[in-house]
């Protein structure tokens, strides 16, 4: 379907776009035909999701020039690259969940906001646009009635009642049930038919392999590779997504094995975690990994009692333990490093200090009353110690760099002095050079014999970080790496998109 | 360029405190009046000056016109002139129609006659008059305390009753401070003073058996309404917790449950209490002339500093209004906290319910109608913002006090009541315009 000939729907070209401190895109280039579906790839972190917002007018590239039908666009707004016929279905829903599928397809269509809204027509229009995609909905049910895999049709029928001539799809199998996808490719090939052309995000290399015409590979905000998929074999497509040689990205150690510290076994929670059991010993760092949504952080937050488990035990040194609140497992020497610093780790109003103090009170607190004083010298030694960059310990949270904020959270918990600690992707968002300081401060903390659970989605950091590997999929552990010396990040790909559980 | 930097700190920091001397300058200015002297000092300035022109024994009338403490200062000018050695004939409290009759009695030869401004005015009227038919008055000259400028703003009396005037919604604002900096609401307050008010009075009317209560059965009465209005704050703080029903809606339902509840046990009508001594938080003053419901209030505040600078249960409180999750995950025992903020809120709103009851001696369900409005707008106006995780416990009291200062200084320069009710209204948003510019600025930095 892809002639070369024909002139490009899209084109993206030279596209950069610096964040402070993180280069998330390097002059990429990007070229959709119409009625092709372009799969993009990448790992976690490569520049997908920077790439969509700017087509779709969220953000505004630094340099580079974005072209439809030949013509030269500025999509300075989600409006215009509304006007320009995008549209994004992203992975977060943009739907009015009470409601109904009509009104949401034609929400901010209305003709004026004085006139009536001509309801008979809408209707009759969602319904030639459901049938377009060959799918029933009655378009009078509330969003919030409709099962996931109809709140994507509706988001489809919105794009499209917008005249869209490229849809782009952020990961949109994450949440549905095999079936579901079945029915969602049906809908991609119907749409491609159609002539629209359809950019599709997609971790599942099997929808890749049955859907896509062409693949564009990016990694580390860079593109890497545009291929037809004809003549791309999935190892090949591993290996252009992951692959790079890191020698010297990670600080060596001597692993000293010690007694089992930390033990999981059956751990349940609706879907998301499925019968998960392990051990850590101390001194040993364990890598967790898996694609996104595959239940790792799910895991971490049931081990310390963020959310509520359905079933399963924990143990600590051989003795059960219970951990119904994050303080109850704290006090029983566990703490976790949050993904997500802004939202989880930190309070960003606060002081440096104060964060820094809040798991620790009552280290500080004599007759009542907060020692500040101690509190202050406590913290100064971790500041040196990391070392952490802050003007002085009334600096505001929200005014540190992704890496210094990394650092106060670690620094909180180390003042802890937890036998257990979880690090749930401690590097994201992080420049190279805190990376690589963070690293040798997880070391040494495995050195001190501390059991540590690593979870990352960038495998080299697993690969370079680990002392034994647990793979995750869709809730279930599939797969242990003991020989991670000689483990791939292929190794880890197949185990991570592999459906089947293996035998433990 | 730092000092610039330093100074927009400062000014963002103790703002409110400038606006609220601002304003105080200001109804200083506008109140300013020619003021009669008639403290000790003045009577003592008056008498030396007396004596100083008039040779010992000499006679001298003393003359002070009816009114509020003007028997005080006379009783006081007699005495400092008999201190120097001058020989008080008479004093006279009254209209200048007693004066007038008193001075015409007059035998002995009068040297001098110790007046306040008011009859200081009369005598310099009707005295050459007199002076010709009573000889006794012939030599006669009047001596009156000097006049000054002074604000009626500024006078310690209306100082005092500002301070007297908000103790009440201050108190209850220290709560609601900190359950404001949780990012909740609480609108149940004011409906919590009528109810507390009115518990405390039928308490006390049946631990005393309908007799005369004595000081146990005042005190064991207003410790049931202030701790039943702990107990609903709990339940309130309860909802919002473990039903995760906003606090709004929680607070307002409570508001209108108190308020009914309070009418339906009073049975519509002022439960009166039958022991003078209730009115001791209300009305008394006993240390350093300051009136107990200010020395309460002052004192609590001191305790809320503390407990919100210095103790653990304050920084949770600063923790879960600034980032929740954050702070459930640094194992904040979210849930407590929250419980905790509302009990406090009720608790204090118990208090302000019975010092309002104790003010007039009667459990009143009429009482502390909109007051939580008057809660809110204090705390809004000292600078804690209601997306919660900040805010400071003097902020509130500062904001307490402009808007007693406002409604002071518009009583005092006759502003009438809707008038009143515009300008809060604006100062309000003021208030808050000027924490969004703050909270702005602090971004773009």
């Amino acid at each position: 379907m892809a002639d070369a000939a024909t002139k490009p729907l899209l084109k993206m070209h030279g596209i950069s776009k610096t964040f402070p401190g993180v280069q998330a895109l390097n002059k990429v280039t990007l070229t959709l035909f119409d009625g092709e579906v372009l799969a993009l790839l990448g790992e976690n972190g490569a520049g997908k999701s920077t790439l969509i917002k700017i087509l779709g007018g969220a953000q505004q590239q630094d340099e580079g020039t974005i072209e439809i039908n030949g013509n030269s666009v500025k999509l300075n707004n989600p409006q215009s690259s509304q006007a320009e016929g995008i549209g994004i279905i992203y992975q977060e829903f943009n739907l009015v969940p009470s409601l109904t599928a009509r009104e949401n397809i034609f929400l901010g269509q209305e003709p004026s906001s004085i006139c009536f809204i001509p309801r008979v027509q809408e209707e009759e229009k969602s319904r030639e646009l459901f049938a377009r995609i060959g799918v029933e909905i009655d378009p009078n049910t509330p969003c919030s009635e409709l099962t996931v895999a109809q709140q994507q049709v509706v988001e489809i029928a919105k794009a499209l009642a917008q005249d869209a001539k490229i849809i782009v799809m952020d990961e949109p199998t994450a949440a549905l049930t095999p079936r579901e996808v079945q029915g969602l490719l049906k809908i991609v090939r119907e749409l491609r038919i159609q002539g629209i052309g359809i950019i599709y995000i997609s971790h599942r290399l099997d929808e890749i392999d049955t859907i896509a015409d062409r693949v564009t590979v990016l990694r580390d905000g860079e593109h890497v590779a545009t291929r037809d998929k004809s003549k791309l074999h999935r190892n090949k497509m591993i290996e252009l997504m992951v692959g790079r040689s890191l020698d010297k990205e990670f600080p060596s150690r001597e692993c000293i094995l010690g007694p089992v510290r930390l033990t999981v076994r059956n751990l349940m929670r609706n879907n998301t975690v499925r019968n998960v059991t392990f051990k850590l010993h101390a001194g040993e760092i364990v890598g967790l990994t898996g694609l996104v949504g595959a239940g790792r952080t799910e895991t971490a937050r049931l081990i310390f009692g963020a959310d509520p488990k359905d079933s399963g035990v924990i143990e600590l040194d051989e003795k059960r333990i219970y951990t119904e609140s994050p303080r109850d497992a704290i006090r029983q020497g566990i703490c976790l490093l949050t993904e997500d610093r802004k939202s989880q780790g930190l309070v960003l109003g606060q002081t440096v200090q104060e964060n820094f103090g809040l798991p620790n009170l009552e280290q500080f607190t004599q007759r009542g009353l907060i020692n500040r004083p101690k509190e202050s010298d406590a913290f100064a030694k971790f500041v040196n110690q990391i070392p952490i960059k802050i003007a002085d310990h009334e600096q505001s949270a929200q005014t540190l760099s992704g890496g210094n904020q990394q650092k106060v959270v670690l620094a909180k918990w180390l003042q802890r002095n937890a036998e257990v600690i979880i690090f749930d992707e401690p590097t994201r968002g992080i420049d190279v050079g805190a990376k690589y300081e963070i690293y040798q401060l997880i070391h040494q903390l495995a050195d001190k014999g501390k059991a540590i659970l690593m979870i990352s989605s960038e495998l080299s950091e697993i690969l370079g970080m680990s002392d034994r590997i647990l793979v995750m999929n869709e809730g279930k552990i599939t797969g242990e790496i003991t020989d991670v010396s000689s483990a791939t990040q292929e190794d880890i790909m197949k185990l991570a998109t592999q459906r089947e559980e293996i035998a433990a | 360029m730092k000092s610039r930097l330093d100074a927009r700190k400062l000014l963002s920091k103790y703002g409110n405190v400038l606006v609220l001397l601002l304003l105080c300058a200001f109804i200083s200015i506008v109140t300013l009046e020619e003021q009669s002297p008639r403290s000790t000092a003045a009577a003592k300035q008056l008498a030396k000056k007396i004596a100083q022109s008039n040779s010992k024994g000499a006679n001298v009338i003393v003359l002070v016109r009816r009114g509020k403490d003007q028997q005080e200062f006379a009783d006081t000018l007699k005495d400092a002139l008999t201190n120097t050695g001058l020989n008080v004939s008479e004093s006279i409290v009254g209209t200048p129609r007693d004066a007038r009759i008193a001075l015409k009695k007059q035998t002995t030869t009068i040297a001098a006659i110790a007046a306040d401004n008011h009859m200081a005015a009369f005598c310099a009227d009707q005295l050459p008059d007199l002076g010709k038919t009573i000889t006794a008055l012939s030599k006669t000259t009047v001596f009156q305390p000097q006049k000054h400028k002074w604000p009626n703003f500024l006078k310690k009396e209306n100082l005092l009753n500002v301070l007297k005037q908000i103790s009440v919604v201050a108190i209850i604002a220290i709560g609601m401070t900190m359950v404001i900096i949780t990012a909740g609401i609480d609108l149940s307050v004011g409906s919590l003073i009528a109810f507390s008010g009115v518990i405390t009075a039928l308490s006390i009317q049946q631990l005393s058996g309908n007799a005369d209560p004595t000081i146990g059965h005042l005190l064991l009465g207003s410790a049931t309404g202030i701790l039943v209005c702990a107990i609903i704050g709990m339940g309130t703080g309860s909802l919002v917790t473990l039903f995760n029903i906003p606090a709004f809606i929680v607070t307002l339902g409570v508001m209108f449950i108190a308020k009914g509840l309070a009418f339906i046990f009073s049975q519509s009508a002022p439960v009166p209490v039958a022991n003078e001594s209730f009115a001791w938080l209300g009305r008394g003053f006993d240390l350093m002339g300051l009136p107990n419901s200010v020395v309460l209030m002052l004192v609590l505040y001191g305790i809320a500093h503390v407990v919100m600078t210095h103790t653990s249960i304050g920084r949770y409180i600063y923790a879960v209004g600034g980032n929740p999750e954050a702070a459930r995950l640094s194992g904040v025992p979210v849930k407590w906290v929250l419980v905790f903020v509302y009990t406090l809120c009720g608790l204090l709103a118990g208090l302000g319910g019975v010092m309002e009851a104790s003010l007039h001696i009667t459990g009143d369900p009429k009482s502390g109608t909109l007051v939580e409005l008057q809660v809110i707008a204090a705390v809004v106006v000292g600078g804690t913002s209601l997306a919660g995780g900040q805010g400071k416990i003097f902020g509130t009291l500062v904001g307490a006090l402009i808007i007693g200062v406002i409604r002071n200084g518009m009583n005092l320069t006759g502003v009438e009541a809707h008038m009143q009710s515009v300008v809060y209204g604006v100062v309000i948003l003021i208030a808050v315009m000027v924490d969004q510019l703050k909270n702005r600025a602090q971004k773009s930095n």
